[in-house]
Parts: C-alpha cells; structure tokens; sequence
C-alpha cells in the first residue's frame, strides 16, 4: 500500500494579511507560510494507517515559502519520503487546477493506491483539490472526509454530509480523498526530531516542466471586509431585547 | 594488697570457642557488608556519564554568585553534622534524628576503640614482646564509660522517639499510600516492614547492649568505679534490685551477650542491602547534591531525547535514588499531590529506585512496591518514561522545586522529571492543549499564538514612546515574557510598570516584535529544541539591540535569562523587576509612601525558591507603608499556584483542588485585604482564584507595582 | 428556451437544505440576466415537502440508491444532466455534496470554478463574484468570462426566501444508469447524528452561561431556554468547577473551541481563557449586567439586562 499525501503552504492567517501594489494577490513577502491545517489531518490519517498496517507514506508537495520546514516535520512524523515539485514561481500563487495538474504528472509515473489531502485550504478560491485531482487523473474522489477504513484492496470512507449526518461509501483504489478530520489529532513532531531529519534525510525533487491554461476566475482585486465595531448594545425592555435577538437568530436559521 | 585496675575483660564471660565463632562471624558479616557496599558503588559508577561530571563538583563559570549554594567539602560536612537539613522544616522529628546520629556514631566509635585495643594493639604487642598490651584501663577507661554510656542515652532516646513516632504518628508523610493509583492495584506492605525492622533492629541493638552491660556489673557485684560507667551501674542495680543476683546476671549476659552481638553483626551485614543504606547513601548525596541542577537543566543524555532505560541515569541519579528514607516530606508539599493529581515525588523516587536496583541486580530488602501484574516499578521492560512513571504523573509536576527544597537527602527530582518528560514529548504524548501551545511557540514565538506583531500592543494608550533597543541605547532592557504582552489583563499591570519606570527617568526599551518566548518552561515541559531554537532567536534580537542589563516581568523568564542563557552567551546581568522598583526606593529615587494597607505577599517559585529573590519584593512592600502579613508557606516553603512547568497549557480538569485555590484559602485566613504578586502567571492564577473561592470582594489580588504606582505617582494611575 | 442556470438540490436525506432555496433564488435573478430558464436537479424521489415553485425545469435523476450517499454517482448523475441540458451556470455550495461535485466537474467540461462565494451576479456577458477567501480575512471579487461555469456558495450567504415562492415548474427524469454503472463508487450507509453525548463543538447555535447564573437552581431557567431553542448548553470554567455542568459543556482554554453560527453568553465575563475557546464564533451575543465586562469587546450583540428578566422572555418567545 503507496499512500501520497498532498501537502501545502499557506499563509498564514494569524498574521495581518496585506494586498498587494495592483490589489489581486495578498503581499507575499510580508506574510509567513505555514502549512494548511487539514492538510496535516492527511498526513495524520495516512501514519496513522501506516501504523497499522504496512503501509508507505509519501508526502509530496510544491516548492512553495517554508515548504521545506513542512516536509522535514513530516518525515520527522514518520512519513517515508518527501518529494519537492519545482518548475513554478514558487513565491507566487499557484491556483488550485494547477497545483493539480503539477501533482498530477508527479503521480503519473508513481505508482500509488492512495491520495491524501486536505478537504481546503483558505486560498481556494478555483475549488479544493481533491475533487480536480481526482478528475484530472480520472480515478474516485471524496471530500469532507472524516473516517478512512482500508481493507485489503477496498476502501471504505466516511463523509461528513452536514447536520451531523455521515454518509458511508465505498470507492475502488487508487482515490483521491480531501480530509476532514483525522481519527486522532495530528501527533507532534518535537523540534529535535525535526532536526533530526534535516539532518538524516532528503527531500527529493523534481521538476514538473507544464504550460496550465484552464478557464478560471479572474482576480479583480482582493480587500479586507468592512470591519463591525465592537458589540452593538441592545436596549429597551426585556421583551424588547428578546425579541430583538430571537430576530437574529430567526436571520441565521437557527430558530 | 591486689591492685584494683579499673578495666573489664573482653569476651569475659565467652569461651575460647565462642570467640572463635564470634569472630569467624564477624569476617563473614564484614565481608558481606563489604560486598554489598561495593557492588552499589560499582553500579553507581556504571551509570552515564554525563558531560563535565565529576562526583565533588567545583564551582562553575556559570554560576550567579548571589544565587548559588554549591556545596563545598566542609559545608557539605557541616550540613550532614548538624542534620540540619531534617532539622529545618520538622524540628522534633530532626532532632530525635541528630540525637540517634550522634549516639550511634558515639556507639560506633566506642566499639572501633574497644577493637582498636584489643583486636590491634593486643594482638600485635602480643606477637611482637610476648606483652599483651591495653590502654583500655584505669582512668581511660572510667571516661570512656562515662561518655559512650551519654552516646548510648542519646541513641536511645532518638531512638524510642523515631520508634514511636513509626508505630504512631498518623502523620500524612507517613501514609505510604500512592498519589498515582495503578488499576491493578499494588501493595506496599513489605515497605512497611522494612521500616519496622530497621527501627525496631536499632532498638533492640540499643536495648541489649545497656542490658549486658548492667547485667555485667551486677554479675562482678558493682566495682566502685564502675558507677563512672553510669548508665550500666544504674541498670544493674535495677536488676539487682529486682533479685537478680550476680550468678543469674552472668547466666542470663551469657547468653543476651550473643542475643546482643548477633543482632549488631546482622545490621551492619544488613545496611548495604535495604534501607539502612541511606545511612551512608544519604550523607554522600547531600554531599553532592547541587540545587543548580534545578535552575539550570542539565542536557538531555547525548543518544536519546530524553531518560527512557535506568541506563539513562547518572551516578548521582542512582545515589540519589537510594538515598530516599521515604521521609515523605516531598510527598507533603507536593502541589500537585495535594490538589489531588497522580504525582508524588516520593512515589516517583521510589518507583525509579525499585526499577533501577532490581534492574542492577542491587534490590533493597524490603523495599519492593508488589503488583498482581508486572506494571509501574515492576515493568522491568517498560520506558521508564510513560510505563514505568506513567505520563499523567510526569505531567502533573509545576516544576515549583518544593521537593528539592524539602528533601533532607538533597534528591533532585526535577531535572530527573524533565529527563522523563523529554522522552514523552518527543513521543508527542502529551495534552492536545500543551501541543497546540508548543506548536504556538514554535510559528508564532509565543504560547498565546497571536502573531509576533501583536507583541508590543499593550504599548498603545500610554501618553510616551517606548523606545525601542534595537535602535536606540537603553540601559535596561525590558523583557516581558507571554503573559505580561498579550493577556489582556495584564496589559494594564505592563502599562502601569511602564509609566512607573517613565516616570522615574529609567532608561528602558523593549525589543517589540522580535522578542520570543524565553522557554523556561518550554524546557522544562521537556521540549528541549524548541527552547534551543527560541533561545538562538531572542539571542539573534539581544545582539541587535543595546543595553547594559535586563530586567524581566516574569519570574520564569527572569530564571532561564539568568540562569540558562548565559551558557548560550548572554553576558548581561538580568533582574526581576521587583528589585528594580527596590532600587528605586532605597537609592532615594522614589519617597516611601504610606498606603497603610494590610497585605500578605505570595512568594513566586521561580523567584524564591529558585533565585533566592524573598527580600526585595518585601523590601517594596514594606517601603510602600504597607503591612505585610506573612502566609504560613511563605519564603523558601512557599506554596505554588499551579501554573509552571508548562502546566499553565494543560487542562487542570484533572485535580480536586487547583492549588491556586488551595493558596488562595489559605490566605483567606489572614486579616488582609490584598494578597500581592510578583509574576503575570500569578496573577492570572490568583485572580482566577479569589473568585472560585468567592471572596474576590474581601481580598483583592494586586500587583506589585500596582501598589508602587498608587503609593508613589502624584496621579492614582491605577485604582487598586 | 435553453437551461442558464443549472442548481445542484444537495438532499441526501431529509428536506432540502436551505442553501437549494438560496441558491435558486439567486439562480432566478441570474437565469433572467442571461435570458435563460432556470433549472434545478434533485435525485432520485421528490421531495415532497419542497415544490421548487421558482424554477422553470425540475430534472430528477432515476435510478440512484437513496439511502446512501456516494461521491462517484452523484458526480455520474449530475454529470449526465449537465452533459444533457448543457447550462451557462452550475450553482451548488461548498458544502460536503457541492465540494465533491464542483471540483470534478468543472475539470471535467473545462470550465472555470469559483469557490466560498457569497455574491454571484451577471453583469452583461460576465458572471462577477466575490469570495471570502483567508479564513474571510479578505474578499475577493472576480469575474467569469467562460461558460459554462461553476459557482460554489457559502451557505448563508444569500437570502433563502426568495428561492421558497410558489410554482409549478415541468419535471422531466433522466436516467443515468449507464453512467452510474461505470461509476467507482458505492454508498453503503447513512449514519444519523448521534444525539447522545453532548458536543458542543458541532453545534449551530450555543447557549452559554457563566457564573453570573448564581446557583444550580437557577441553571434550570436557562436549560429551558436551551431546550426550546435546541441548542446545547455550554458554560464557563467556574459553572463546571462547581460541578453545576460535567466538564463536556466547559468553554475556553482548558475546555472545547468552539465556533457557533451564533454563541449566546449570559452572565460570562470574558476572560481571555474563556474567549480563547469561542471569540471565533461568527455572532455573539452577550447579557452581562456590568457594561465594562470584557465580552462586550468581543460581542456583536450585547445587552446589560440582568440574565434573570432576559432569558424568561427569550424562552416565552422562543417556546410559545
Ligand atoms: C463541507 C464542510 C463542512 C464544514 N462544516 C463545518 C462545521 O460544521 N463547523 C465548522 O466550524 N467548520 C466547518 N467547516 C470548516 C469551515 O469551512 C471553516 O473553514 C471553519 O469554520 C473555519 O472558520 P473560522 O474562520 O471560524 O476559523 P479559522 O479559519 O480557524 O479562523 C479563525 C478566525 O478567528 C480569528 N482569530 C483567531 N485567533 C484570534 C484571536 N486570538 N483573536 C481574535 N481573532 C482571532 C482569525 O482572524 C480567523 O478569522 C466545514 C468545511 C467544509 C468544507
Ligand atoms: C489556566 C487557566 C485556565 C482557564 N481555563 C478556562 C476555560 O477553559 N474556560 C473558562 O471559561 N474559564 C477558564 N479559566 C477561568 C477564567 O480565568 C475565568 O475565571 C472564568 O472564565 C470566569 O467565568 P465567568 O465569566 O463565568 O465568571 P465571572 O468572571 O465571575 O463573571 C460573571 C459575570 O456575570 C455577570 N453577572 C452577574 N450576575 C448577572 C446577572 N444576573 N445577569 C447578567 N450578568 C450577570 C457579572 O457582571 C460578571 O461579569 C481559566 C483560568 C486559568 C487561570
Ligand atoms: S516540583 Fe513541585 S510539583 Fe513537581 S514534584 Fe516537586 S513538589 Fe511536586
Ligand atoms: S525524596 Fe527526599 S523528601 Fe521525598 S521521601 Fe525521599 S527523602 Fe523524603
């Protein structure tokens, strides 16, 4: 059992975000990358299925800020390789069909059984690459996964559907999954270890060499929402105040 | 007329046979005595070595001499000599102990005498002029008596104290119950025992040899000057006067003088096999003992990320461990046992000495834990880290060094607890709040993770710059630490510091976004590169400022600057910012004031305890016009508030009593209205505290310089 | 006339979710800009209780199992009504249905994709739309020149009455066997939520109480608010630490994160351990008698009425 896990930079989103000079992309050299948090529930569910089973674990992912910290951690976490995509700007924003289209002529002289990723990533704004990858290489896809079980040569997933309905499937292999959540929470990776693996072992990489033209969204321009002040007081009576709020939450749906 | 030589003879009553047993029986029982000592020194000496160690250490470069108390030789010697360190917190249980330390080494050296003439210098003028010498006679003799029968009262009388606080005493240090209960269940029945064979074998000891001895001048029928041998002469007049004449006294000291010696040559073949070890192991540790170990962590051993296998431990680790006498005094002042969570030092002494020895082939009699199933002390295979002590355990520690304060062994159990922790994290198990925390740290500098630029926030809304170090000379640079920059309630105290320091035309500045956690407790969670690489980073941002000295917020901060970081190159004094505002009133700079308030005083463990900082705050307070009522834990016993050691990112879900509850209560006691900190840790805690106890409206947690600016700037900035 | 806008009725079980409703109201305004009609496509049965009276077509896709939900067959099925009714615009929303579906399909037909939209209108031959993209740290605004087109919705982000009105629109059923025998994929199951255990963090809407409640007797008045608005109760660390909730309901540092559509706190004071686990609910609305309480900072919606009068009148409202 090969199991790829796609992994990816992102800024991130503790910091200020700032646009910038022509307003439609973010200032990337003012923000730090880190890597995307679902993606690390991927990384998790497939160790965690290595652990169980014999299973190896590639981490695969394009040259983007800081990636390297990320790929090390995740070797660090037991990952058995690490593999670098060049060939692209890679201090630029790389859109989701591309990141695609790049994983994919990775993939295609791999031999795999399983593509992990995660379910999204903020910047997703061409739609979550489970779904395209699947596509672009033709083999089943699911997202919003939250329950992995392999069995042999069948695989069985669980997808969360909304309302706290799950929906239960079963998908011929290889497949692509966007994880949701992991069984467990993604396990750390201490700094030595990381360290470690800076030391004693490499990330491979290799160049994607691809001219990308799909049909996408054109940026006009990005820019940070109207800030709301602090609480709005509601006044008046007690009836008044209920009623107010019951409002609020009859515009949310919730009552 | 026959001249009366005041002397006895040895071996009177035994014959020539008996003498021969006696002292076939005694080689035996020196030669076992011998084996065992050895073989334990033997397996101390295998232990890792770690890097610099040397068993009598000199002083280090490193240390702060106004903080440190490396043991010399002779102080070392002092400390043992006067049991001080079993005087200090429990003066009638020190005391029985230093009056059964001396009676038995007086004991001791009577008998070493006794040997020395007859044995030595018999024997050999015996072979050599054909003269059996002695000087074991006349008025030697009569003194010899009379001071050893004093050392054997003392004995007796520490003795039958000890004793009898071991059969009596309902004290909690005494309950061997465990803090951390294994599902199994567990047994320490044969500790037990031990404790009662040692204490009862000393016993008897004492005992039977005043009986031979009473017995003895009953049976020569009362020499005159053997009253000099007063405590014997008044024993043999009791048994005189309970009609025992001198035959039945020799008939019955023929046969107690063996129940006498034999019981003596066993305990001496039994002291390097169970518990009376300590009694050589205990003094050796406090000789060796260095509380610098605890300010400043030792490295984590040079193949592992932490202790996982007794091979792990270092000779001193080993001798440490077989120096505990379950006193239980650590197990007492534990806040983490006495909240209620799974950890005692002393079980966790205990567990690791029961693994180790066995595993080294050197069990203690008596000494052994029992389970239906082979966990904890008896998972002979298991890491010692998650099995044998198991993770809750390790976890539950604040690190508050009150363990290593009490210890009258001097055992260091925190470097040990954070060896172990160190095998935990790098095996990621550990509370999902810690590990976000870390991960915090690690991408954001710091636990709150909030971006770095956020750092210097709490600067907004005071009416002065803060100048910035790294492009302008300060003389002190300000180090805040995690909590005094991003908790919004602490903000304010930052504020209030920083218009004190404005206004007393302190030269200070901060080092804004590019200051990092400073990692002592990140350290001491266990998560060694991550206080590396935050140590490398705020070393980085040192080098690019200017200043002559720190000072420090927070105490934990205040610990691994100076205590830590100069072995990383920091070559700058560091202070806490209660000696700043000291300074300030006692080199003029600042009126006393007169705020007439009633206020007792937390002292935070990583200023106290660790860095010996109880005057200055106090200092302040008092200058302040305040009265200060002391806590019954206060200055090097005081309690911990839970926080440290990283526990302050785990879920305290898990205890009865937050200690910070516990604390809280206990100054509830007092007639004071405020209950003053020196730590943002603390004041969280504590503020935190006053309300779950539900007396925030009777006692107010204030900060120090809280006090200091009401008392001392003309405008009350802050209304406490 | 031909399809403009497609909508993707994302019923696995159950009614009809609201974002269908939201979808085809905005779908209705974007068919008429483009001068097309507007089409919605459910599978398998009907669902009674939803006329979908505001679209102009109703497919309905034949031969799927509806008791299970499968990624591979819906994307069959959705797949061979799109390759059918060839549409200017795909509408679904980034939802678990419209995640699997949009991604795919769109590489599928080459099309072009915007994701986490909250606006979508047509202006001359253009579709424009703005997503929240960074966590909604930032907008973007983007325009579509290409179709057919995908757009993927965040729910509840358009009105949903609109898409509720009245009509009869023509049903017309597909079969896509052919396709979803080749599909590689098979529902097995649908699992319903299980309602036992509490999990605050799941929940749309919290109720949230402080020590401000006083005593145990006095949470019953707001376990009543909370039954009548089905929402979980939730507390902060003082309300657990006197054992007045088990641990589970514990908001903040050491207890759950959470992050409600909207979080209602009632006697919480707002410290930082207890913000740190729910100031990244969406709304939150705060009743604390002390106007300077922290929370307020952190609130959308505040009001200093006592708890005791508020939440009576809440649950009068709410519950009658
Ligand atoms: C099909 C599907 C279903 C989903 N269902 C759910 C669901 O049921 N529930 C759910 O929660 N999510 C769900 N998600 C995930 C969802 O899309 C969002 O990604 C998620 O809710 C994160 O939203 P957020 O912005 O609140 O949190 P984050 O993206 O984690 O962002 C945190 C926010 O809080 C702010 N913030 C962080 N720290 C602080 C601070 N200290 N002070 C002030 N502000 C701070 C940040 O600026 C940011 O805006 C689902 C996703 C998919 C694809
Ligand atoms: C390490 C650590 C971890 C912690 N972790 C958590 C955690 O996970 N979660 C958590 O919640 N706390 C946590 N705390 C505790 C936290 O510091 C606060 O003590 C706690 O959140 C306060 O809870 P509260 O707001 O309910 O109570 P209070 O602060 O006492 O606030 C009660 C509020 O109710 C208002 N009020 C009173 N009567 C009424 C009325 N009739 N109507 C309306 N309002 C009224 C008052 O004005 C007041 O503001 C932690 C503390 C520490 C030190
Ligand atoms: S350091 Fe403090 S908490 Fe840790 S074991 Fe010692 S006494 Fe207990
Ligand atoms: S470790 Fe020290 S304080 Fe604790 S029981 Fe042993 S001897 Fe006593």
């Amino acid at each position: 059992m090969h199991i790829v896990v796609a992994m990816r930079q992102l800024a991130d989103l503790v910091e200020e975000l700032e646009v910038n000079g022509d307003g439609t992309d973010i200032d990337r050299d003012f923000v730090k990358f880190v890597s995307n948090e679902w993606d690390e529930a991927a990384l998790e569910e497939a160790l965690t299925i290595k652990d169980e089973s014999a299973a190896s674990v590639t981490v695969v992912a394009l040259d983007e800020p800081d990636v390297d910290q990320t790929l090390y951690a995740a070797l660090a976490k037991g990952a058995d390789r690490a593999v670098k995509l060049t060939g692209h700007d890679p201090s630029a924003w790389v859109r989701t069909r591309e990141r695609a289209q790049r994983i994919a002529s990775f993939l295609a002289h791999e031999e795999f059984d399983l593509v992990l990723t995660g379910v999204q990533a903020a910047d997703d704004l061409d739609g979550q690459l489970a779904g395209i990858l699947g596509s672009t290489l033709d083999i089943p896809h699911a997202a919003v996964v939250v329950g992995v079980e392999l069995t042999g040569s069948s695989l069985r997933v669980a997808q969360e559907l909304g309302g706290g309905l799950v929906g239960v499937s079963e998908l011929e292999l290889p497949a692509v999954l966007g994880v949701q959540a992991a069984r467990q929470a993604p396990r750390y990776a201490s700094i030595t270890r990381i360290r470690q693996a800076m030391q004693t072992q490499k990330i491979e990489e290799q160049e994607v060499s691809l001219e990308v033209t799909t049909p996408q969204v054109t940026v006009r321009r990005l820019y940070p929402p109207e800030k709301q002040g602090g609480a709005t007081m509601l006044t008046g009576s007690a009836k008044d105040v209920a009623t107010e709020i019951v409002n609020i939450l009859r515009s949310k749906g919730l009552v | 007329m026959l001249a009366i030589i005041e002397t006895r003879k040895i071996f009177a009553g035994e014959t020539e046979v008996a003498k021969i047993v006696f002292y076939v029986l005694a080689l035996i029982v020196l030669v076992i005595f011998f084996v065992g000592v050895i073989r334990r020194l033997v397996v101390y000496n295998r232990g890792r070595r770690a890097p610099n160690f040397a068993w009598l250490r000199r002083r280090d470069p490193r240390d702060v001499p106004e903080v440190s108390e490396r043991p010399t030789v002779p102080s070392s010697l002092v400390t043992i000599a006067t049991n001080q360190t079993i005087i200090k917190t429990k003066h009638k249980v020190g005391v029985s102990h230093w009056l059964l330390f001396w009676g038995f080494i007086g004991l001791f050296l009577a008998t070493s005498i006794l040997s020395l003439d007859y044995d030595v210098l018999g024997n050999a003028s015996r072979i050599i002029t054909g003269h059996t010498y002695s000087f074991f006679q006349g008025p030697f003799y009569l003194a010899y008596n009379a001071v050893f029968d004093f050392a054997g009262l003392l004995a007796l009388v520490g003795t039958v104290l000890l004793a009898s606080r071991r059969w009596f005493s309902k004290e909690p240090q005494l309950d061997y119950t465990r803090a951390q209960k294994p599902e199994s269940g567990y047994s320490r029945a044969r500790i037990v025992i031990g404790d009662h064979v040692f204490v009862s074998g000393l016993l008897l000891i004492l005992v039977t040899g005043l009986l031979i001895q009473g017995l003895r001048i009953d049976g020569e029928h009362f020499p005159s000057f053997e009253q000099w041998t007063w405590l014997g002469y008044l024993i043999g007049k009791g048994f005189a006067g309970l009609g025992v004449g001198a035959a039945a006294a020799r008939a019955v000291h023929a046969w107690l003088w063996w129940v006498h010696v034999g019981l003596a040559l066993a305990f001496v073949a039994y002291i390097p096999w169970s518990k009376a070890w300590h009694m050589l192991a205990s003094p050796a540790n406090l000789a060796v003992r260095d509380f610098s170990n605890v300010r400043r962590l030792p490295q984590p051993p040079a193949d592992n990320a932490g202790y996982r296998s007794v091979d792990d431990l270092t000779p001193k680790e080993l001798l440490g461990l077989d120096s505990c006498t379950k006193c239980g005094r650590c197990h007492v002042v534990c806040p983490a046992r006495t909240g209620g969570a799974p950890l005692s030092p002393r079980d966790l002494i205990l567990d690791l000495r029961q693994l180790a020895d066995h595993k080294h082939g050197i069990p203690l009699l008596f000494d052994t834990e029992t389970r239906p199933s082979p966990t904890g002390p008896m998972n002979e295979d298991g890491c010692l880290a998650g099995e044998v002590v198991v993770g809750e355990t390790l976890w539950s520690c604040t690190t508050c060094m009150a363990c290593v304060e009490i210890c009258p062994v001097g055992i260091e159990h925190v470097p040990l607890i954070v060896q172990l922790r160190r095998t935990l994290v790098d095996q990621g198990a550990m509370d999902p709040t810690l590990q976000s925390a870390l991960q915090n740290i690690a991408t954001q500098g710091n636990s709150f993770g909030k971006s770095s630029r956020m750092r210097a926030r709490w600067t907004k809304g005071l009416d002065f710059p803060i100048v910035d170090a790294r492009t302008q000379h300060v003389e002190y640079l300000w180090f805040l630490g995690d909590f005094a920059s991003f908790d919004e309630r602490l903000m304010d105290i930052s504020r209030t510091l920083a218009t004190v320091l404005h206004a007393n035309g302190i030269s200070f500045g901060i080092l804004f976004e590019e200051e990092r956690n400073a990692g002592n407790d990140v350290r001491r969670v266990g998560e060694e590169g991550l206080f590396e690489m935050l140590v490398e980073q705020n070393m980085n941002a040192f080098a690019k400022a200017s200043f002559d000295k720190i000072f420090t917020t927070d105490p934990h901060s205040f610990n691994t600057l100076r205590n830590e970081y100069p072995a990383f190159g920091l070559d700058r004094p560091v202070l806490h910012y209660s000696e700043l505002l000291a300074k300030l009133l006692f080199t003029g700079k600042v009126a006393p004031g007169n705020l007439m308030r009633k206020v007792t005083y937390h002292d935070p463990c990583y200023l106290g305890r660790y860095n010996r900082i109880f005057e200055a705050p106090r200092a302040v307070i008092s200058a302040l016009g305040c009265d200060l009522v002391e806590m019954p834990r206060h200055g090097v016993n005081s309690f911990c508030c839970g926080a440290g050691g990283g526990r302050i990112w785990m879920d305290d879900s898990v205890l009865d009593e937050r200690p910070s509850v516990n604390r809280i209560k206990e100054a509830s006691t007092l007639d004071v209205d405020y209950f003053v900190v020196a730590c943002p840790k603390d004041y969280a805690m504590f503020s935190d505290a006053v309300k779950t106890v539900g007396i925030e409206d009777k006692l107010k947690v204030v900060d120090i310089v809280e006090l200091f600016a009401e008392a001392t700037l003309s405008s009350a900035l802050v209304d406490v | 006339m031909a399809i403009a806008v497609l909508v993707v009725g994302e019923r696995v079980a159950g009614e009809s979710p609201d974002v269908t409703f939201e979808l085809l109201g905005r779908g209705r305004e974007l068919a008429d800009a483009l001068s097309g009609e507007l089409a919605v496509v459910v599978v398998n049965d009907l669902d009674e209780g939803a006329q979908f009276g505001i679209a102009d077509v109703l497919y309905v896709v034949d031969g799927m199992d509806s008791a299970s939900y499968s990624a591979p067959q819906w994307e069959a099925a959705i797949g061979a009504v799109i390759q059918r009714v060839s549409p200017q615009v795909v509408l679904v929303s980034t939802g678990t249905v419209g995640i699997d579906l949009a991604g795919a399909l769109a590489t599928k037909f080459n099309a072009p994709l915007a994701s986490y939209v909250i606006d979508v209108t047509a202006q001359g031959d253009k579709l424009v739309v703005t997503s929240q993209l960074y966590g909604g740290k930032l907008l973007s605004e983007g325009e579509i020149d290409a179709f057919p087109a995908f757009v993927s919705v965040l729910p509840g982000s358009l009105p949903v009455e609109k898409g509720r009105a009245q009509g009869s629109p023509r049903v017309e059923h597909i079969d896509a066997g052919d396709q979803l025998r080749l599909s590689k994929g098979r529902g097995t199951e649908l699992r319903e939520p299980d309602t036992s255990g509490v999990d605050i963090t799941s929940a749309a809407l919290l109720v949230s109480v402080g020590r401000g409640i006083g005593s145990k007797e006095n949470l019953e008045l707001v376990a009543e608010l909370a039954e009548a608005m089905k929402a979980p109760l939730s507390a902060s660390r003082p309300v657990i630490d006197q054992g007045w909730l088990p641990k589970p309901h514990q908001v903040g540092k050491s207890g759950k994160k959470v992050k409600p559509t909207v979080y209602l706190a009632f006697g919480i004071s707002g410290a930082p351990e207890h913000l740190e686990g729910m100031r990244s609910a969406e709304t939150i609305i705060a009743c604390n008698t002390d106007p300077s309480a922290p929370i307020f900072e952190v609130a959308h919606y505040g009001t200093t009425l006592d708890l005791f009068d508020l939440v009576p009148e809440l649950t009068d409202i709410v519950g009658g």
